[in-house]
């Protein structure tokens, strides 16, 4: 993979497109949040399709899971998934302590409320990601101190 | 050396079917769609070790008097099917394992093209070339 600072770098400048781009009302209802979240979306069907192209079949919700928190997060933020709790009811909360994309911002409580607009395009990643492997799911992620944060993943049975 | 490729996608339509020689299309549309319940069948067997249960290429799925179907599904529940003319029987196994790589990346690349809407029929020109080539050997 290349660089992380790269990604990063695009990133940050994606989220000042979004927004500078974005009319006067939208700003207010989230319409950028969600056209951020979109784009992680498609990006994470097409980067989960290239990972899972050698990786044996999965067995079930909980292997797709582990996936998601060992090799797609080093392959993507260089580093794994810090801790993973479920209660085995389709609710899964993934905590990140120091995340990449975070880590330069703040080391504590600064900036905390611009926190959501960096975390968009990561939880829309890791959606398509798990909806191309068959597992329909809303993530949100929220954020209490920087860089930790924690991605909450519910699924959704059919 | 195949005489139908056919790549389905997991709510099992097809994305893109083609064969040759092109006027007995039917039969092969027909062929696949049933092979398909064989896939289902193989990928939810879960007390019978016939199929690893980890590996992605399923192996022959089923003859009939002509023909041989090979079955070979992704993580994303793409099925990719085969099928080859039985009197050719020169295929071994590995050949077939190959032809499914090449699908397989042919696949990918054509999931991470930004012009292609997952779940639209596949009309990439390379994906094109790429089945031409594995079929062309028939004729």
């Amino acid at each position: 993979m290349a660089d992380e600072a790269l990604f990063q770098f695009l990133h940050n400048e994606l989220i000042q497109y979004v927004y500078k781009s974005a009319e006067q009302g939208e700003m207010e209802n989230g319409r950028c949040i969600t056209r951020l979240e979109n784009m992680g979306f498609r990006v994470g069907q097409g980067l989960i399709e290239r990972f899972t192209k050698d990786t044996a079949r999965f067995k079930d919700e909980l292997d797709v899971m582990k996936f998601i928190c060992k090799d797609f997060w080093t392959s993507v933020f260089k580093k794994q998934i810090d801790n993973l709790r479920t209660n085995h009811q389709g609710i899964y909360v993934l905590q990140d302590n120091k995340f990449r994309l975070l880590a330069q911002m703040s080391g504590g409580k600064q900036y905390l409320e611009h926190a959501p607009k960096y975390l968009a395009f990561s939880c829309g990643l890791v959606r398509g990601g798990l909806s191309n492997l068959g597992v329909k799911s809303i993530v949100t992620a929220e954020v209490s101190t920087m860089p930790a944060c924690k991605f909450q993943i519910m699924i959704q049975k059919m | 050396m195949a005489v139908c490729i056919a790549v389905i996608a997991k709510e099992n339509y097809p994305l893109y079917i083609r064969s040759i020689p092109t006027e007995n299309e039917l039969k092969f549309h027909y062929t696949v769609h049933t092979s398909l319940d064989v896939v289902e069948e193989k990928i939810s067997a879960v007390g019978k070790a016939l199929v690893d249960q980890r590996e992605l290429y399923l192996g022959l799925l089923y003859p009939t008097e002509d023909y041989k179907v090979y079955g070979y599904v992704t993580n994303s529940k793409v099925k990719f099917v085969i099928v080859v003319d039985s009197s050719n029987t020169a295929l071994r196994d590995n050949e077939i394992r190959s032809m499914f790589r090449k699908l397989h990346n042919s696949y990918t690349d054509v999931m991470c093209n930004p012009f292609y809407n997952p779940g639209d029929p596949i009309q990439s020109k390379a994906f094109d070339n790429m089945v031409s080539a594995m079929m062309v050997q028939v004729c």
